[in-house]
């Protein structure tokens, strides 16, 4: 009996100690529930907010442009549009940039030094607020690629996303400098995860030998693939909640038009606008909005999910 | 692959001639000479740090993946110098394969961790049937013939390695290069492995590192013993050679230096 009760007590542990552990067990769950709290009271607070546009418009709100607080009419679908087609396409360029800017830093094409400050650079790239790269878009970028656009719209004027003549305030303008924004996202996290796929798996592969594009292609990248896409989602997100610098550039302007050469407009950008004169149902329109952008970046993030299960190698 | 220098003595199908291998400015091994014969089990022993995994890794260049690693003097295959600037590293991977310490499957089917490796030389016959057969050699048939879609990485350690074995022999290397590839595993898996090893030399060379007395007394025709010594001009710690090199028997029984008696009686390393 004795000898049993020993095990209840440990004489280096006292229970000063054990109260400190249980003090912070439950302050760690406090902090962490408030997580969930915040979280849940933002898409709450969105929702009811939004319920009165939801009820008067209901999906109709999705696919009409019509946006006039005088008449009380609202639809997003211009802002819908822009938000998804800015986010994918710069996703789109971003992507292979991102991912071969990781891959050329992760590789010894070049000596260590080299590829070290080409990472350090992509880094401090997101170290600039993005209201100073909405003024560089403005004075440098826009008159950088103004007849580059002019050549677009001349040359593919007959594809619809090339279809006006290009403005100085365009959403093609908002997909380049959220490149430029995504960038050191995408970058940093591939390096990342290519850094981590054990080097046993290389030599693996040389060990039959793959040569280096086979390597890198079909067993590193694979293997990265769960981190990589982890990046491109934090990527998304940001594209389709960047703020400021789209805002600065895109036009802003809710006529809808396909074309990216014409002013354009986000919900962030729209949401930005408006809500310091909004008042009544326009409110709630713009709740209903910012409901919908909720909503999209979700269904993308389980689909990309969905993707990286498919995908990715496991080691 | 281009021929640059007729070796007349036959199946020899590998010789060091006056090898020498430094990490930057570090010389790890240096003046090796030696010649591996063709349908021969030889294993390289010798002291922790004395330069078998550089002399193996060399001999296929795995060496050049590591970026200071620099290597003087010729390594003859079958008559041409692997070194040669004419030569694609690549080719000779294909052709001299190579087994792991570690077990390293790819992240893949087990079926595809074989697929892999023989579609991108150009294997054009029957998978499956290829699959099978490399299975079989490596012994590990009949323990996943049923679960060839489950990823390599279900499998136990010493199956792995055999995984390993296996996909090397898909890709019909004509040596394959072993380092300790039973040092991660159990008594049981290692036999199995020695016995794939008996299995394989009909149709191949090997060569092996082990720490692993017994087994280069099992398995292997001839013995290469590395030392590694304090070099009176190296101002950088010991210097691997190759201390002795001859039949298994012989090094085992009546050894030349009175190191390798040392070494396998197990005052050292
Ligand atoms: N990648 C490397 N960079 C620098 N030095 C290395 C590298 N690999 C090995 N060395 C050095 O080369 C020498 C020989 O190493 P090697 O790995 O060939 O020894 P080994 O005989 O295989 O030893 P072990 O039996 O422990 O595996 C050691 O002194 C080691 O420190
Ligand atoms: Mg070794």
């Amino acid at each position: 009996m004795e000898e049993k009760l020993t095990l209840f007590k440990n004489r280096k542990r006292f229970g000063i100690e054990k109260n400190i552990d249980i003090i912070f067990k439950n302050t760690a769950l406090v902090l962490s529930s408030f997580v969930a709290i915040i979280l849940l009271g933002i898409i709450l607070v969105v929702f009811f907010q939004s319920f009165e546009s939801f009820s008067r418009y209901g999906l109709k709100f999705l696919v009409t442009s019509e946006w006039n607080p005088v008449k009380d009419e609202y639809g997003a679908f211009t802002a819908i549009y822009g938000t998804l087609v800015t986010s994918f396409l710069s996703l789109l360029i971003t992507i292979p940039l991102g991912v071969g800017t990781a891959i050329f830093i992760t590789e010894d094409f070049v000596p260590k030094v080299v590829r070290e400050i080409i990472g350090s650079f992509v880094e401090l790239l997101a170290a600039i607020p993005s209201v100073v790269l909405g003024l560089w878009a403005i004075f440098v970028m826009e008159p950088f690629f103004r007849a580059f656009f002019v050549f677009l719209h001349n040359f593919f004027g007959w594809i619809p996303l090339f279809s006006t003549e290009p403005t100085s305030r365009n959403s093609l303008l908002a997909i380049l400098i959220l490149v430029v924004m995504l960038l050191p996202i995408v970058t940093s996290i591939a390096r990342d995860s290519l850094n981590q796929v054990p080097k046993k798996l290389r030599n693996a592969a040389y060990g039959i030998g793959a040569s280096r594009w086979k390597t890198i292609f079909s067993v590193i990248l694979p293997a990265a693939l769960s981190g990589i896409m982890a990046g491109v989602l934090l990527a998304l997100g940001r594209a389709m909640g960047e703020t400021m610098a789209v805002t600065m550039i895109i036009g802003n302007s809710n006529a809808f038009s396909w074309s990216l050469l014409s002013p354009g407009y986000t919900i962030s950008s729209m949401l930005a606008n408006q809500f310091g004169e909004a008042d009544g149902s326009q409110v709630s329109s713009l709740f209903y909005a910012a409901f919908v952008l909720m909503i999209l970046s979700l269904v993308v993030n389980i689909f990309a999910q969905w993707l990286v299960k498919k995908f990715s190698l496991k080691y | 692959m281009i021929k640059t220098n007729k070796k007349t003595q036959k199946n020899i199908i590998l010789s060091l001639e006056n090898v020498s291998i430094s990490y930057g400015t570090f010389e790890a091994v240096r003046n090796v000479f030696c010649n591996f014969k063709k349908g021969n089990i030889t294993s390289l022993i010798g002291p922790s740090g004395c330069g078998k995994s550089t002399v193996l890794r060399s001999l296929n260049r795995m060496n050049d993946l590591i970026p200071n690693c620099s290597l003087k003097g010729t390594v003859l295959f079958d008559g041409t110098n692997i070194y040669d600037k004419r030569v694609d590293p690549i080719e000779v991977r294909r052709r001299i394969g190579m087994v792991f310490q570690q077990p390293n499957p790819f992240p893949k089917s087990i079926y595809e961790n074989i697929a892999f490796g023989a579609r991108i030389n150009g294997f054009a016959g029957d998978m499956d049937e290829l699959v099978e057969s490399s299975l079989r050699k490596a012994a590990l048939w009949d323990e996943c013939k049923d679960k060839l879609n489950d990823s390599g990485y279900s499998l136990s350690g010493g199956q792995q390695q055999r995984l390993c074995i296996a996909r090397t022999i898909a890709i019909e290397p004509e040596i394959i290069l072993m380092d300790e590839p039973c040092s991660a595993l159990d008594p049981i898996s290692t036999l199995k492995i020695e016995e794939t090893m008996h299995e394989l030399k009909k149709n191949y060379t090997i060569i092996i590192v082990t720490h692993n007395m017994q087994q280069a007394l099992r398995v292997s025709d001839m013995t290469a013993f590395f030392n590694a010594i304090e070099y009176e001009d190296g101002d950088s710690g010991k210097v691997g050679y190759l201390a002795e090199f001859s039949s298994t028997k012989k090094i085992f029984n009546s050894p030349k230096e009175k190191t390798t008696q040392e070494y396998i009686s197990g005052k050292f390393g």
